[in-house]
């Protein structure tokens, strides 16, 4: 099975103290650090799983600069066969629909039986499975967090309401976005990754992928971020002033009174 | 009537002689064969260089293996032990010397004639008369007293009784032998009326020639060939079935710890032989097979007598982890045994994760080092732990609660994932300015002494007291010293020994060019796990010394002096961190420093110094989520009650961490109390000015 798994890289909020720029724009990002997203990592390492179980490969893929490299890299250290960056300086500034068009385009040159991206990006808006899904006219199925291949098709489980798993079958070609925990993504050491230092990561502009640069980048944009705000405290939190054996009989009682007891 | 001897017996139409000889060269190929036979993977393991230090190592073989150091710790096994290993040294020339009768009537042993042979005769009658009561209290222990830790948990088989006390039985049936051919020697004497030889009174033979008594020479002919021929075969079964089993120490304990690991506290690198610079060739990291593990290390699965004392002292075994020394050995063992039969093909390079141990297995070890510290065959598991790790590391295998903060120690130098630029903010506390300045070395200020915080006294809330308590004692004695600040990384000792090694090497080049970078001339640390690392695992870096020696030195010299200690109700106990205490022999200078505070009342823990017991691990052992039946720190914080102290005093950020939440989980609070040797200091020395004394109020009490 021939799967791509579009990945981002996103500043690690781990990692990191998140603070808002001066001019409100934007975060601070001078001292941060990066890492895949984390639900992308998950996609990989299902879609490595997949591989391993019915053969195939895996291609790794990511809208960027050359940065962005770094997460290509990790990815290639877990076992992707191979990974493809798409930069031009007519790329910048896409919004969801413009990395959905460029994703479709690329995806167009390949023949991907499943394209699998990440539940949503720690700063993204979880669009662009589903739009990508739609312009190439694949089915599409969210917060996924089981697959196994049967006679051609998958058999998938969807996280739905209450932690509750809804079983679909679904036809392939299709694009799938993938909920954390459906896997346990390997580690990637240092070895791991000084061990793809040398293998090429091709990057492909907009003629390479053949996107309409009207359709992509700040111009085409939609949506357009405008402001970035943290939400003032609010009160809501009750403290307890007991002994522990007072406070754990509270909190029963208050779990208790909003129904979380069963 | 000839000279009776076993090689001229006619006995069952056989002829001795050929009968002797023919067992004899069988034995002796048998055994060859399944040696050679067990030697084949060692053939095919890693290299591991320990031909070093020849002196060193046969000094070492005098203490340990002559001399039985470490067979004591267990008093009763070990005087068991003791007994019968002396009996086999003492017995050697007299068995080798009745062996060869069997086919040469007339050899005598060169130098065994004479005067010197009678007394060899009185002490070897009552050698083997020890060594058959010895094996005696050896089965009825096993089979009667059943000591609980030669039990076997069912997840590893069934149990090993039965094979110890057919062991035992076959050394009794040898020792039984080897007295009546010698009680029927000497009463054959008799008989023919030659001079009578006096047998060692009450010795086995001795009893053995007066039941002989009257009996006729037939008989006692007799008697002598059979013990002859059972002592025959008895000898060579035992021989060619000790490679089979535990007894294969009998014949490998000798080369184990001529070989054994000398260095405390360091590790194997990746693969011996190969320096830093060139492991990018190197195919594959760690243990991943059997055949990955070194020569040495498959010598130590075979040498391993299965006596139990690792695990009776590994902690995650008593917390009730899926780990045990023991069994880490003994299914290696199997493994090699069933893979490398003595007949058949062998059948190898079969993954050992996974259908030989779990992953949980060998995560849950905290490398504390007190199965290695007890065990008498000096067999390595910190090591092979490691090798294991790494091989896992490579795997991808590492659980998701230890990729966490091995990611953030590679993007900022520590577990937490805080901000470089926030690694000396605990030295902007009031409580350590303005009376005590922490220079940051960052090229433009030079100090003498570089304090290495490392990354939990830098980030956690609780630990940071301890930096302070060593600033302010290095500030008193007056040391000019400084700290890297944001351009100190976490020491990597735990990432290296959870099987990290390339990042390791990272975080080890990083802080040896900053240390270099520093100027400094020494390095002083709080943290025995950096202590460790700068000690053991970096080259090239300054002298390193832990605080506690610095405060003992300090205090010898009368550069500090203690206040009297105002709680006269706290009963104080000292926990060796096990970085301190057994992998660098640190065990006397903290409880110096506590036995020079007047008042302190200090009780020792059954469990102290080279048997300290573990808290619960240091470093990215924190961050594990190990399968438990209870955390080692509960078990550590009720010993400390049971030994009748209030407050346990250690020398580790780790400790302090592990037992302070044990003390919360075991319901113990307001009952016990951790405090670090700094913080007691801190707070007790005298203080000359009066802002310093001011200081001291505004601590947090600890212990006081």
């Amino acid at each position: 099975m021939e799967i791509l798994v579009c990945v981002r890289r996103v500043p690690d909020t781990s990692e990191n103290e998140i603070e808002l720029n001066a001019e409100g724009n934007d975060i601070e990002r001078d001292e941060l650090v990066y890492s895949v997203n984390e639900p992308d990592n998950y996609a990989v390492e299902e879609a490595l799983q997949i591989r391993d179980r019915v053969g195939g490969s895996v291609t790794v893929v990511t809208v960027g600069s050359e940065e962005d490299e770094e997460v290509l890299r990790r990815e290639l250290a877990m076992g992707a066969n191979r990974a493809v960056l798409l930069s031009d300086e007519s790329f910048n500034g896409s919004d969801g629909r413009g990395v959905a068009t460029l994703l479709r385009d690329f995806a167009l040159k390949g023949h991907y039986d499943l394209i699998l991206t990440g539940v949503q990006a720690d700063d993204g808006a979880a669009q662009v499975g589903g739009m990508l899904a739609a312009m190439l006219d694949h089915p599409f199925a969210s917060l996924v967090n089981s697959i196994s291949v049967e006679n051609g098709k998958l058999r998938i489980s969807r996280e739905i309401e209450g932690g509750n798993r809804e079983i679909n079958e679904i036809d392939l070609p299709c694009v799938l976005s993938i909920q954390t925990g459906i896997n346990e993504p390997r580690y990637v050491g240092m070895r791991g990754i000084r061990q793809v230092a040398s293998v090429p990561i091709p990057t492909l502009g907009a003629a390479d992928v053949g996107v309409d640069p009207a359709a992509v980048g700040q111009k085409a944009a939609k949506v357009k971020r405008i402001d970035y705000f943290v939400p003032a405290r609010g009160k809501g939190a009750e403290m307890l002033h007991g002994d522990r054996k007072e406070n754990a009989a509270k909190v029963l009682e208050l779990v208790g009174a909003k129904g979380g007891l069963k | 009537m000839g000279p009776f001897s076993p090689a001229h017996t006619h006995e069952w139409l056989v002829i001795g002689r050929s009968l002797f000889l023919t067992i004899h060269i069988v034995g002796v190929l048998c055994f060859a064969y399944i040696v050679a036979k067990r030697l084949v993977p060692l053939v095919r393991a890693e290299r591991d260089l320990r031909f070093d230090h020849p002196l060193t190592r046969a000094g070492r073989v005098l203490r340990f293996w002559l001399g039985q150091w470490k067979h004591p710790r267990y008093k009763f096994a070990g005087t068991l032990h003791i007994l019968i290993f002396a009996g086999f040294i003492l017995l050697v020339v007299r068995t080798f010397s009745v062996l060869i009768v069997g086919v040469d009537q007339n050899f005598v042993m060169p130098g065994f004639t004479g005067q010197v042979a009678h007394h060899y005769d009185i002490v070897t009658d009552y050698a083997a008369t020890v060594v058959f009561l010895c094996m005696v209290i050896a089965a009825v222990r096993r089979i009667v007293f059943k000591p609980g830790r030669y039990a076997v948990p069912s997840k590893y088989g069934k149990g090993h009784t039965a094979d110890a006390v057919f062991l035992l039985a076959l050394i009794a049936i040898l020792m039984m032998a080897d007295s009546l051919f010698a009680a029927s020697t000497a009463a054959r004497h008799g008989l023919r009326g030659g001079p009578v030889e006096t047998l060692a009174v009450l010795s086995l033979p001795w009893l053995l020639q007066l039941a002989l008594g009257a009996s006729s020479l037939t008989t006692v002919s007799a008697a002598g060939f059979s013990a002859y021929l059972v002592h025959e075969v008895t000898f060579y079964f035992l021989l060619c079935y000790r490679p089979f089993g535990i007894q294969f120490h009998v014949e490998t304990s000798l080369f184990n710890i001529y070989f054994a690991k000398m260095e405390r506290g360091t590790l194997k690198p990746v693969r011996w032989g190969i320096n830093d610079e060139r492991l990018d060739q190197v195919k594959s990291f760690g243990v991943k097979k059997f055949e990955d593990f070194t020569w040495k290390h498959m010598l130590d699965f075979y040498s391993c007598a299965d006596c139990g004392r690792c695990a009776d002292n590994c902690p995650a075994n008593a917390a009730g982890r899926p780990l045990t020394p023991r069994f880490l050995t003994i299914k290696a063992r199997d493994y090699a045994f069933r893979h490398y039969p003595v007949f058949g093909k062998a059948d190898n390079s079969k993954p050992l994760i996974g259908p030989v141990y779990s992953d949980d297995e060998i995560w849950s070890c905290t490398t504390c080092g007190a199965c290695e510290e007890e065990c008498p065959l000096l067999i390595e598991y910190i090591d092979k732990i490691v090798d294991l790790r790494r091989g896992m590391i490579e795997d991808g295998n590492v659980p998701q609660s230890l990729q966490r903060p091995l990611k953030a120690i590679e993007s900022r130098g520590n577990p937490y994932g805080k901000m470089e630029k926030k690694r000396a903010d605990w030295t902007k506390s009031p409580e350590v300015q303005p009376t005590c300045i922490v220079k940051i070395l960052d090229g433009e200020r030079d100090a003498d002494t570089l304090y290495f915080v490392d990354s939990i006294t830098s980030y956690d809330d609780r630990m940071q007291s301890i930096g302070r308590s060593t600033a302010r004692i290095l500030s008193h004695i007056e040391e000019n010293f400084g700290i890297l600040g944001a351009a100190e990384k976490d020491s990597g000792h735990d990432v290296r020994r959870f099987g990290e090694e390339m990042l390791f090497l990272a975080l080890r080049d990083h802080n040896s060019h900053a240390l270099k970078a520093s100027g400094v001339r020494r390095i002083v640390t709080a943290d025995p796990h950096a202590y460790n690392a700068l000690k053991h695992d970096y080259k090239d870096v300054p002298p390193v010394e832990h605080i506690s020696q610095v405060i003992a030195r300090e205090v010898k010299a009368g550069k500090i002096q203690f206040n009297q200690i105002e709680n006269e109700g706290k009963v104080f106990t000292y926990h060796d961190p096990c970085y301190l205490g057994r992998h660098n022999q640190v065990y006397d200078d903290p409880r110096a420093v506590l036995d020079a505070i007047p008042g302190l009342k200090r009780v020792e823990m059954k469990r102290s110094r080279d048997r300290s017991f573990c808290c619960g691990g240091g470093g990215l052992m924190l961050f594990y989520e190990p399968q438990e039946e209870q955390r080692m720190g509960v078990l550590r914080a009720r010993m400390a009650a049971e030994a009748g102290a209030n407050v346990i005093v250690t020398a580790c950020p780790f400790c302090m961490a592990n037992l302070e939440d044990a003390i919360k989980v075991a319901g113990m609070e307001g009952k016990m109390s951790v405090v670090d040797l700094t913080e007691l200091v801190d707070q007790y020395i005298v203080r000359e000015s009066c802002a310093e004394t001011q200081n001291v109020s505004e601590l947090a009490t600890c212990g006081g």
